[in-house]
């Protein structure tokens, strides 16, 4: 599927989704600004406990995607990466600052205004296993999202298969349950059911971590070509830098609820200036027994700098 | 079609395909229609009494089942008393079900002030004593079964409240709920596609408990003759029966019988559906020992042969798999075999990776070779020696040593593999006092030693704390601060960085470098990642589908590779060289005209802007 014919279906789909859609798209259409705002954004947990002062995942982030541009978010556990999905998607709270969506405030909006704005902003998840319902068919899962926006149950159906079509799954798989699938497959199911309502922009949560490596592979290219096709945005949220080096155009790295450095890919992953980002390029092993014993060497060399440099704190956080 | 044929059986399937289940199903049935049709055969009046067949014996003037004191027919007043006896009990599980199950549900899924305030109803509701509150209820309303049942309905509802509320607070979470409400659905949309769905079994299941305890409670308010005198029930005639149970003791009979009949079949088929739903097949003990005593027979003749031909082992040779084949019993008494016959050696002060797929076989490898197989599960054939010893051969406690102090193990995920209840410390010492058999002094003084060496930055602290206090990262330190506290020949690391932070593997990998060289142990590293057999291992093997498919030196397998599966593994390796180019908007960005028209749109109508949007998305494709 082309792009143009990918936005025709797009387009064609509102038609189908009707009216209460239209209003979905009522926003100042600003050609120049980014598909995704996000400025300043913290986010706090609350914590048990009698006046418990709030846990802060997000000190006050910022970051923009372009329509159609893949952006890797780096950073390690507890980092924050996930959070700042998850308040994009409505399931983590915004305490201050803004996420705008072509312009508009989806930040702190009510559950009925996200729910057709949300359409744009879909997911996939990083665990295959539980992030489709064991007792619902593919076709039922598929379906779910069209079906609450009213699209005829032929309708649905038909664009069901061809997004089993699109993910590369057979079309049989529709009478099937998650559990017959390997992990794989089901991470296709769930790009598949992220695609359909043609979003702008997919929020990507480790959706190759839980995989075996060759599927990993197969699976990354999907998403790349997906969308190269469609013109799709994704946010790419990993901890594998040679998973983020693949697929996103710009990275991201988060560390302690911030963002420390962003860049295009090339410039952040081959001459990264943080300290943090440094030590991170640095941890992970090569793939090659004569270059890791190298990359050992540097990585042996750039602790000892930092520490020299008064990093010692940061160098040993683990 | 064939969709049907590969599908595993739904829990319906499975509750018909039980035994137990069958019966007991067929024992309600017939029950059942017999109350709900019998009445209607019968010929005689429930409530009209006939003096001359009083206290007739069974058989007598057509009485099948005999008649009571009064000579009314006792099998019409079993099958009259049976419907409102069901019914009342009925009543009382709609009652429980509907409120605990709609309170549960608004609880468990909203929270919030409902959740506090019903959370407080039903602890309420449990501590006040049911029996007391019909007793009040009764003098209040009167002698009605139905209000009775119902209010014992409310009663019951926390228990069901409960249930609900915490299996809700579990799916709320699920991943697939967050894809849900991602995909716009409506929160009770969400609540009755998914959340409904896991509840309605351990309802169904709690709901056949509380049936039975409903017939029990009403037939025990009857007894205490607090019933409705105008209605026959079970109760009721338990109640007759009692006040002449020196003059006619076998009236008591046929309402306890039906009473007993009807509980037990509850019970157990709320237990056939507990299995039924839960799904999960087992292979029953009974099965793995007739599959282990086979599999003993087959493999005597085998064990013959390796006796009169051991392994000459090297010197240098500690861990020696030969021809090894692992399966595991399988329901239905047939034997899964899941590694298909491999060799594997581990030198000693030498690193060896297994590296496969998940399903390849490497961790049951490993597990085989340290004789910890899960349940269920044996070595088909093959053996694996240990230092010149045929495992196969040694007592539990002889391998219980071996594991101890010659063999240990690191696991993937360290938290879990610490006991949450005990200080790290204690853990560390007491592997030590039982093998090393040391006193707690020393045994104290070696743990805070290993903790230092493996680069523990303040001993005394981890030491004295509990594994949650503890990072991801410190507790595998710790842990492989264990595994060398026995000074063992063999580390066997199963996917020991998988859990953790790249910064924090590299960490572990240099620590695991560096306990290698200093004490000359041997490690077999299962992993799936090549970074970490192009950091740590001399020698490596790929394991597919329980098969090894190619082994040899790390650095020239890095460079040459002949098996298809192997070729496949390397090609999968993201190459760091290849770095996706920056974003270029596709050609014909927006332009300026295309900005304006978007602008004038904002004052027309919504068809207008959807036109209006078409343009400017046909601009830009």
């Amino acid at each position: 599927m082309s792009r143009a014919s990918y936005e025709a279906g797009h387009l064609a789909g509102r038609d189908a989704l009707g009216q209460e859609l239209l209003q979905g798209t009522d926003r100042p259409l600003d050609p120049n600004a980014p598909l995704l705002e996000i400025n300043d954004l913290v986010t706090d947990f609350p914590l048990k406990g009698f006046r418990a002062k709030p846990f802060r995942a997000l000190k006050g982030v910022s970051l923009d995607i372009r329509a159609g541009e893949c952006v890797g978010l780096v950073g390690e556990s507890g980092s924050g990466k996930t959070t700042l999905g998850r308040a994009v998607l409505g399931l983590a709270p915004v305490t201050a600052g803004s996420i705008r969506l072509k312009g508009q405030e989806i930040g702190n909006i009510s559950a009925a205004v996200r729910r057709r704005v949300g359409r744009d902003v879909q997911v996939v998840f990083q665990d295959p296993y539980t992030s489709l319902n064991p007792a619902m068919t593919i076709e039922a899962i598929l379906a779910e999202p069209l079906l609450t926006r009213k699209v005829p149950k032929a309708e649905a159906r038909e664009r069901v298969a061809h997004l089993l079509e699109e993910v590369r799954l057979p079309a049989d798989a529709m009478h099937r349950l998650p559990k017959e699938f390997s992990g794989g497959q089901r991470q296709r199911i769930a790009i598949a059911r992220a695609l359909a309502l043609s979003p702008e922009l997919i929020i990507c949560d480790e959706p190759v971590s839980a995989l075996d490596l060759s599927t990993q592979a197969r699976v990354l290219d999907l998403f790349k070509e997906i969308q190269e096709r469609t013109g799709v945005a994704y946010l790419f949220i990993t901890h594998d830098l040679d998973v983020v080096r693949h697929v996103s155009h710009r990275v991201a790295v988060m560390w302690k609820g911030e963002i420390v450095e962003s860049g295009d890919t090339a410039q952040v992953t081959r001459d990264p200036q943080h300290p943090y980002t440094q030590r991170l390029w640095m941890a992970a092993p090569v793939a090659d027994p004569a270059k890791q014993k190298i990359r050992r060497e540097e990585r042996r060399e750039l602790l000892a700098a930092q520490a020299e440099a008064g990093e010692a704190t940061l160098a040993f956080a683990a | 079609m064939s969709k049907q044929n590969n599908a595993p059986p739904t829990a319906l399937k499975r509750l018909l395909r039980d035994p137990q289940a069958i019966v007991v199903i067929s024992i309600l049935v017939i029950l059942g229609l017999a109350i709900i049709i019998g009445p209607l055969l019968s010929q005689f009046d429930p409530a009209r009494t006939d003096l001359g067949s009083a206290l007739a014996p069974m058989g007598e003037n057509g009485h099948i089942l005999g008649a009571d004191s009064a000579g009314r027919d006792i099998l019409t007043r079993l099958l009259f008393g049976g419907r409102n006896s069901i019914l009342g009990a009925l009543l009382a599980v709609s009652v429980a079900v509907g409120i605990g199950t709609t309170s549960g549900l608004i609880a468990g899924y909203f929270g919030k002030w409902f959740d506090t305030l019903s959370n407080n109803a039903a602890s309420l509701l449990q501590a006040v004593p049911g029996m007391v509150i019909l007793l009040a209820a009764r003098s209040v309303i009167g002698p009605s079964m139905w209000w009775m049942m119902a209010i014992f309905g409310v009663l019951l509802s926390a228990g069901t409240f409960r249930l609900v509320r915490s299996t809700v607070h579990s799916v709320r979470n699920e991943l697939y709920v967050d894809a849900a409400r991602v995909s716009g659905l409506t929160d009770w949309r969400i609540i009755f596609k998914h959340v409904l769905r896991v509840v309605r079994g351990p309802v169904l299941i709690q709901a056949g408990f509380l049936m039975m305890i409903g017939l029990a409670i009403q037939a025990g308010i009857e007894i205490l003759g607090l019933g409705d005198p105008g209605m026959i029930s079970w109760g009721g005639m338990l109640s007759d029966a009692f006040a002449r149970i020196l003059v006619a003791p076998q009236l008591m009979l046929w309402p306890s019988v039906m009473l007993a009949t009807f509980c037990l079949c509850l019970t157990l088929l709320a237990n056939s559906l507990r299995d039924a739903l839960d799904g999960t097949q087992r292979t029953s003990p009974a099965t793995i020992r007739k599959v282990n005593r086979e599999i003993r027979a087959e493999m005597a003749a085998e064990a013959a042969f390796y006796a009169d031909n051991p392994i000459m082992m090297g010197e240098d040779e500690l861990l020696h798999i030969e021809a090894l084949k692992v399966g595991y019993a399988a329901p239905d008494g047939s034997i899964t075999e899941i590694i298909h016959g491999i060799d594997l050696q581990v030198n000693r002060g030498e690193v060896v990776g297994l590296i496969g797929e998940s399903g390849s076989g490497k961790t049951q490898t490993a597990f085989a070779a340290m004789r910890l197989l899960s349940e269920g599960g044996s070595i088909l054939s093959g053996r694996v020696v240990w230092k010149g010893r045929d495992l196969s051969t040694v007592s539990e406690a002889e391998m219980s040593t071996i594991r101890g102090t010659e063999i240990a193990y690191i696991p993937q995920e360290p938290m879990s593999n610490l006991d949450p209840s005990f200080t790290i410390g204690y853990q560390l010492m007491e592997p030590m006092r039982h093998h090393l058999r040391i006193s707690k002094k020393e045994a104290r003084a070696r743990a805070l030693d290993l903790l230092r060496r493996v680069e523990i930055t303040d001993p005394e602290r981890v030491f004295k704390s509990y594994p949650h206090q503890v990072s991801g990262g410190m507790a595998q330190r710790v842990l492989i601060a264990a595994s060398i506290s026995c000074e063992p020949d063999l580390l066997i690391a199963d996917e020991p960085t998988t859990a953790l932070d790249v910064t924090v593997q590299a960490e572990i990998l240099d620590l695991l470098r560096k306990v290698q060289a200093e004490t000359g142990v041997g490690i077999l590293m299962v992993t799936h990642n090549f970074g970490i057999v192009a950091d740590l291992c001399d020698r490596v093997a790929v394991m597919q589908l329980g098969e090894i498919v190619e082994r040899g030196d790390t650095v020239t397998m890095f460079k040459t590779h002949d098996h298809p599966y192997t070729k496949q593994l390397f090609s999968a390796i993201l190459d760091p060289e290849e770095i996706r180019e920056p974003y270029v908007a596709p050609s014909g960005a927006p332009s300026p005209a295309a900005a304006s028209l978007v602008d004038t749109s904002l004052v027309e109508e919504a068809e207008g802007r959807l036109e209006t949007k078409t343009v400017s998305k046909g601009a830009s494709a």
